[in-house]
């Protein structure tokens, strides 16, 4: 009965809609990005004035740190941009790629941690290629996201409880087995970090085709590239394919997947799986390029990287190409806030404008709204004389 | 001159970006009288009503009350000007008593403590005056519909409301809970209330109706004195054309069974007993058989069961000889079996997907519509693009068009042609017809029919009593979960159909026929 209001309500309300997108001639697309942008230039705006608060005199010179990141530093700068974008387009793409089911995978952190576990265990203890390394990352990643997509789908335990639990199951013991050399002899007591791959495994990092010489640094690899690949090809399963559209569907309105017989239950547990299997790939690419070890004894934080898929995802609104844009500017922006001048500055001001840019994220549909207006208005002012003329006529009438 | 309306809304003109919702419509209500408002679905009733409650600003024009100009600008300000509204879903607390769902926003107080006796003196003594019946200190929960609906407007009377607003109160009605409405409806006019009354319904503007005002896509065609005014007047005057009342059909020649149920029981999601009680009954190729009865009565649970979406606990399902009992929502489906569902917004569309996308929705894993389990694009754009010539689907942008853009009824047709198009041997249809107006029913009726001439089964869930008698060849009665009564349209009376749909009539029903 609810719903037969509901249809009322959407039989005035969004004829209205509909005809507002193709008049003022918006489309979703457009709007949707430009409500992105809205959020990132107020993000900076706030950013800039807590610089100015902290210290007025070096703020623009830190601001502008901020907004250059890795070219501040080019082409070394920019390299390390690189190297962080590629793990976070995975984690990105995990988080992305659950949400179309309308699940929530706060677990990427965990499927993060154990994909490590995976490249690090192929690599330093079996010498296994990179590929090998790789795909073992996927499929570590992959299992610890089937769990909670298992639990949700037989007994309905909320995803987002069970993620987290697993995200510390997942720290906890991938710890416990690195530091204790369960698996094999992973940690150098030296660096108290895992062996580095350069010297223990060079045969297993990710090839970097040049282009460390180019960037001049040690750690950007093809792995930008790879993710970039899988982004596309995520797309294309969710945009393309009977699969992404039975994903989308579940996510969208899953009564009306079940009424056309889609298997709910299944499609719960793959978007699990694939999502772990992203995040897992995303510890690879970063730990197989060397771009830093991992340290067991670390053990009460879980990996940034897992968590900031999460506000990539949002930033990018769930769109696959969008994640790598996303990823790319939180990756700017953080390599921008750590050459901030320590002496006057901490560098998390960067994540403190990434911060404010994800909560404006959730007043996006409200961006959407200020930009039909305003263009709803430009329309009105120039139709004005139009109208006018109109409503003369009918008058004489 | 002493002014005649009481309210009027002058030239009143609702623009949202791009669409005008109500263009220089004007409606005179005047004291005491009961005045309808017609048309069809997003004809602009509902907003020109959120006008006059103070839920939009109309773009131009004026209201005014007893012939002074005010401004509406929130609920608030119409409750302050005495307007009341009945609203299609009760606003109602559950678990409140009657008294309680009364006095709700407007509770008498002696210092911090409420203080009821007043307060039910006053609602006694409305409800003896109009001949309100409830029980004030019975919960909502416990109360049959309508005794929810007469507290509802003992609300409004409560508040000393002089204009009253029924938002198609009559939907979710019995026929004998029809006639008591009409009855209060007269006797609240009579003693000087003014009544708005939004509804679909012709038959019922002719019975209790004074004028009625009449919107056709957002315009005002005219107001008419009932008087002197037919049904086929009306409806021309919603529709723009001429509407064909009664179904024309040739009597059925059925076949053999197509579908056959034995012992269904369901259990009840809401409270500890079944919702379907035991059910037995078939469905012959070449006829519609409707299951009727007051919502809510277990032919929702019925029908889930026999679909998939609900598992029964007991029961056999027997289809063209195979027994379906087990059988996935998918299985059931490829076998021959099509659903338009009651829900359209639930389960028969995925709202934010494209009309184009939905048109599949049954049918995207077929070879036809995909290759390696890529979907054809082209493919899919042509059977959405012959589906919406077929079906007369009106959209914005066609088949790229997002389905929660559409309007209800357009929805309800695109989901037709869907489960139509798929050539089932049976099709289940669940209140095919709910909520829209006179010319997309005719439309659908015809297409059942068209679909039992084929020589298919049609399996018809509806509430509505016109559509029950005329539409279907044979009535299965389900009251509180049971089948009460197997009936031959042709034989019986509304009324005596509403006996059993009432609980107060009952007869064993012969699983076979």
């Amino acid at each position: 009965m609810v719903c037969r209001m509901s249809i009322n309500n959407l039989n005035s309300q969004n004829p209205a809609d509909k005809k507002k997108k193709n008049k003022s001639g918006v489309t979703d697309l457009s709007l949707s990005i430009g409500a992105s942008l809205i959020c990132v230039l107020i993000g900076l705006l706030v950013g800039f004035i807590i610089l100015l608060c902290i210290n007025a005199e070096n703020a623009g010179d830190g601001f502008l740190r901020i907004i250059k990141g890795g070219f501040f530093m080019a082409p070394k700068g920019v390299g390390n941009v690189l190297a962080q974008t590629a793990p976070l387009i995975m984690t990105g793409l995990s988080v992305a790629f659950a949400f179309k089911t309308g699940l929530f995978n706060i677990g990427a952190a965990g499927q993060y941690t154990l994909g490590a576990l995976g490249a690090l265990y192929f690599a330093l203890v079996l010498h296994m290629p990179w590929y090998v390394c790789l795909l073992a990352a996927m499929i570590f990643g992959a299992i610890w996201g089937a769990i909670p997509g298992i639990f949700k789908a037989y007994f309905n335990v909320n995803e987002v409880i069970t993620s987290i639990m697993f995200n510390w199951i997942g720290l906890y013991a991938v710890n416990e087995i690195m530091y204790k050399g369960i698996l094999g002899d992973m940690y150098d007591l030296k660096t108290t970090r895992t062996y580095s791959l350069r010297t223990m495994a060079p045969e297993s990092m990710i090839p970097d085709c040049g282009l460390n010489s180019l960037f001049k640094t040690r750690s950007t690899t093809i792995a930008i590239f790879i993710a970039i690949f899988i982004a596309i090809i995520i797309y294309i399963i969710i945009n393309k394919t009977t699969f992404g559209y039975e994903l989308k569907a579940c996510g969208l309105n899953k009564d009306a997947a079940k009424y056309a017989g889609i298997n709910d239950k299944k499609n719960i547990i793959l978007s699990m799986t694939i999502a772990g299997a992203l995040a897992g790939i995303g510890a690879g690419l970063y730990y197989l390029s060397g771009v830093s070890e991992w340290n067991p004894q670390v053990s009460t934080t879980l990996p940034a990287m897992g968590f900031n898929g999460i506000p990539v995802a949002l930033l990018a609104m769930s769109n696959p190409i969008g994640v790598i844009v996303a990823a790319l500017f939180v990756s700017h922006i953080s390599v921008g806030g750590a050459y901030l001048p320590t002496k006057y500055y901490q560098p998390e001001i960067a994540d403190l404008v990434i911060a404010v840019i994800i909560y404006l994220c959730a007043f996006v549909s409200l961006f959407k709204g200020v930009i039909l207006n305003a263009v709803a208005k430009k329309r009105k002012t120039e139709d004005q004389s139009g109208v006018e003329r109109k409503d003369g006529k009918g008058a004489t009438k | 001159m002493e002014n005649e309306y009481i309210i009027e809304m002058l030239n009143i003109t609702k623009e949202f970006p791009g669409i005008k919702a109500n263009d220089n419509v004007t409606l005179q209500l005047k004291k005491g009288e009961i005045h309808a408002l017609l048309g069809e679905n997003g004809a602009g009733k509902s907003t020109l009503m959120s006008i006059l409650f103070g839920l939009y600003q109309p773009t131009s024009g004026v209201i005014k009350k007893n012939g002074k100009e005010v401004k509406i600008n929130n609920p608030n300000d119409a409750n302050d000007l005495n307007i009341g509204m009945v609203h299609q879903h009760f606003k109602l607390v559950e678990c409140f008593s009657v008294l309680d769902n009364i006095i709700l926003g407007i509770e008498p107080t002696k210092g911090l403590l409420l203080s009821k006796k007043g307060a039910r003196e006053k609602v006694m003594e409305l409800s003896d005056r109009y001949g309100l019946k409830v029980e004030p200190d019975a919960l909502i929960s416990d109360i049959s519909v309508g005794m929810q609906q007469r507290t509802e407007i003992l609300k409004m009377l409560y508040r000393d409301n002089e204009i009253l607003i029924f938002d198609e109160p009559t939907a979710v009605l019995t026929p004998q809970e029809i006639e008591e409405l009409m009855k209060i409806m007269k006797n609240l006019a009579k003693e000087g209330k003014s009544i708005l009354f939004i509804t679909h319904k012709l038959n019922e503007i002719m019975a209790v109706a004074d004028r009625c005002s009449i919107l056709r896509k957002g315009k005002y065609i005219g107001t008419v004195d009932i008087k002197d005014t037919t049904k086929e007047e009306l409806s021309r005057m919603m529709v723009g054309r001429d509407v064909n009342f009664t179904v024309d059909k040739k009597t059925a020649t059925p076949g053999e069974t197509v579908l056959k149920v034995e012992n269904m029981t369901v259990p009840s999601k809401m409270h500890s007993n079944n919702a379907v009680k035991n059910v037995s009954f078939n469905v012959r190729a070449g006829e519609i058989v409707c299951i009727a009865g007051i919502d809510g009565n277990g032919q929702t649970e019925l029908v889930h069961a026999l679909t998939g979406l609900e598992k029964m606990t007991t029961g056999k399902i027997t289809f063209h000889g195979k027994d379906i009992t087990k059988a996935t929502i998918r299985e059931k489906s490829r076998s021959g079996m099509s659903h338009i569902p009651e829900d359209r917004h639930k389960h028969g569309m995925v709202l934010d997907y494209t009309l184009e996308q939905n048109m599949v929705l049954q049918r995207y894993w077929e070879k036809e519509f995909q290759n390696k389990g890529f979907i054809k694009n082209k493919a899919v754009r042509e059977y959405a693009n012959k589906l919406i010539e077929q079906y007369d689907v009106r959209s914005g942008q066609g088949a790229t068009t997002i389905a929660r853009s559409m309007s209800g009824g357009n929805q309800q047709k695109a989901i037709i042609a869907r489960e139509i198009d798929k050539n089932p041997d049976l099709l289940v249809a669940v209140q095919p017809t709910r909520g829209l107006d006179v010319g997309a029913i005719e439309y659908i009726h015809k297409q059942l029919v068209a679909q039992r001439d084929k020589g298919k089964a049609v399996l018809l869930i509806s509430l509505e009593l016109d559509e029950v008698m005329d539409v279907s060849d044979r009535i299965l009665v389900m009251y509180e979960g049971e089948l009460v009564g197997q009936l031959d349209p042709k034989q019986i009376t509304v009324e005596e159909l509403g006996l059993y749909m009432a609980g107060a009539k009952k007869e064993e029903v012969p699983a076979e026929i």
